[in-house]
């Protein structure tokens, strides 16, 4: 918790004036990371209909793949730059085989189960995947690197690090910049896939029925492996930016994550990709606003407070939506 | 009679414990309309998806166009040319007309659909003029035509069609089996399942009558519509 207080105490030290929008840039830079993760929920909770709560634990699996392959990596300097790039790419491609292989063996062979078999299976895989890293890395606390940092020299000639960019009394970190850039764009590129392409569309036919959608061709075990590929390597990407922006790495450093996205996604309406992305925006922005103005302990419960009262009066979520069936 | 091109031989289905269909055969030829006709309950539903793959039937065969599919998996059945529209439509109610319709192409190569598309258009212009529209806000008859459409782009050898009349109004039925019989003229071989069985029977070469999972009489569809049993238990009188 602290090393939050300080990051957002850290960023708000500027002008009071300047404070609101400190806390509106940061609110959205968190809110980011929830929503990639989100969107690695719901497209999972679309298609296959189960909640996939091993998702935070991919994310750790991804943050500390990337951690040990941006430490093993010693490039020479002008390729040194791309280090942070090649890490996340370890991490997506690590991320993606570990959610394939999942799906292959926890979930596939329950597909006809009811769903809370898949429900406390999926319980299962969390712990189990929590635990391989207490094994395989130990509880110690890793520190993860500094990735969106500028390294160059001040006109003395001494080597200078350069975290964030100064917009006024504003300054906004290049984690920041980083996470909310790739969070739109992964945003705009799952819109685009989802809707323009043919294994998008198959995506969603799978999604309405499986039974239908099989019978125009598709493969729906495809599918599934698919979406869960995309969701892990998105959850990777998340890991990445997630320990950016808070580097303190541990076994269980994906599981509150995990939750707050899920919780974004319920809120913005489950199975709804937008939804997922306006979730996880206005979940971090609340977040940040319950610390910075009401309580740091009481964050959490004031963030869950606000969706329960969402969900009262819009069960489906925000942009979830009940179509009824003609009969 | 020329070669069957559709040969179920001996299906079993069963749902649990429930034993829903019992040693069913039947066959269709190319160019005919076949029809299976029977009760609610009786089976025809579960026989079609026995042959479509979306069920398995656990002894006998499915022989379509001289391949047996017992290990062709479900998704690769619209593929050699067998379609099924299934009961209660099932359009993907979140997508717009036209994709619904490219995903019936879904086994199709992309260069045709285009032209596959303004067939199916042409066919209902109706689709046409709401090929933007959410599947799930046409109303019931647009949306049959949409199901019906969709099995068309997949280029079917064999469309199965089940209950294709199913909540319309009579003026919309009429409309449904007309369409029927456009595609048969047109050189399509359709396998029908309706409770409309007087309309089913006067369209249709031949008939099954299935009771309680098995096939009970057979015959053309003249001979059914005549034959006082069939009148008095699906005619009504
Ligand atoms: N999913 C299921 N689980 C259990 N039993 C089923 C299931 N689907 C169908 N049945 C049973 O199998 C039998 C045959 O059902 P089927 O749907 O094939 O009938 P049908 O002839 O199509 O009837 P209808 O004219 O009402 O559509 C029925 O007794 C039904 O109760
Ligand atoms: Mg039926």
């Amino acid at each position: 918790m602290n090393f939050i207080i300080q990051f957002v105490n850290s960023l708000t030290s500027g002008g009071g004036g300047y404070q609101l929008l400190n806390h509106i840039i940061n609110g959205i830079s968190l809110g980011s990371v929830y929503a990639i993760i989100a969107l690695g929920y719901t497209m999972v909770y679309g298609i296959a209909k189960m909640l996939n709560f091993a998702h935070g634990d991919v994310i750790m699996v991804g943050a500390y793949v990337c951690f040990y392959a941006f430490n093993a990596m010693k490039l020479p300097e002008p390729l040194a730059m791309c280090a942070p790039l090649l890490a996340v790419c370890a991490a997506v491609v690590v991320c993606t085989l570990l959610g394939v292989g999942i799906e292959k063996l926890a979930y596939k062979p329950l597909r006809a189960a009811p769903s809370l078999a898949v429900l406390i299976t999926a319980i299962g895989v969390s712990y189990f995947l929590q635990n391989a890293a207490l094994l395989l890395w130990s509880s110690s606390p890793k520190v993860f690197p500094s990735f969106f940092v500028i390294r160059t020299t001040d006109a003395d000639g001494e080597s200078v690090v350069l975290r964030s960019v100064q917009l006024g009394a504003v300054s906004i970190s290049y984690v920041t910049i980083v996470t909310i850039v790739s969070c739109v764009v992964i945003m705009l590129w799952l819109t685009w896939f989802t809707g323009r392409t043919k294994m998008g569309k198959a995506m969603r036919a799978c999604s309405e029925d499986k039974a239908a959608a099989q019978l125009m061709g598709i493969d729906v075990n495809a599918t599934i492996s698919l979406t869960f590929a995309i969701g892990s390597g998105l959850a990777a990407i998340a890991g990445a930016l997630l320990c950016s922006a808070y580097p303190n790495l541990v076994p269980t450093t994906g599981s509150m994550p995990g939750i707050k996205a899920f919780t974004a996604a319920v809120f913005g309406g489950i199975g709804s990709i937008p939804g997922a992305f306006l979730g996880g925006l206005l979940l971090g922005v609340l977040e940040i606003f319950a610390k910075a103005y009401i309580s740091v302990q009481l964050s959490d419960a004031v963030v869950f407070a606000v969706l329960i009262v969402v969900l009262l009066v819009k069960p489906t979520g925000l942009l979830g939506r009940a179509i009824r069936e003609k009969v | 009679m020329s070669e069957p091109i559709l040969k179920a031989e001996d299906l079993n289905v069963y749902y649990g414990s429930i034993h829903a269909i019992k040693g069913v055969s039947f066959e269709v030829c190319e160019g005919e309309i076949v029809t299976l006709i029977g009760a609610n309950g009786a089976g025809k539903s579960t026989t079609l998806n026995a042959v479509a793959g979306i069920l398995r039937s656990r002894t006998g065969s499915v022989t379509f166009l001289g391949e047996n599919l017992r290990r062709v998996p479900c998704h690769k059945i619209v593929g050699r040319g067998l379609a099924l529209v299934p009961e209660g439509r099932r359009i993907f109610l979140q997508m717009t007309v036209e994709e619904n319709l490219e995903m019936g192409a879904f086994a199709q190569p992309p260069a045709g659909i285009p032209a596959d598309l303004e067939k199916v258009y042409d066919l209902f212009p109706r689709l046409k003029e709401r090929r933007k529209q959410i599947g799930g806000t046409l109303s019931g008859g647009e949306q049959q035509m949409l199901a019906m459409g969709r099995a068309l782009m997949s280029h079917p050898k064999l469309l199965m069609l089940d209950e294709p009349s199913m909540g319309l109004a009579p003026i919309l039925v009429e409309q449904v089996f007309d369409i029927i019989r456009n595609l048969h003229s047109a050189g399509s071989t359709i396998l029908l399942v309706e409770q409309n069985a007087q309309a089913a029977l006067s369209i249709a070469n031949r008939g099954y009558v299935l009771e309680t999972g098995k096939v009970v009489t057979t015959g053309a569809g003249k001979e059914l519509l005549a034959s006082p049993e069939i009148k008095k238990a699906y005619l009504g009188g």
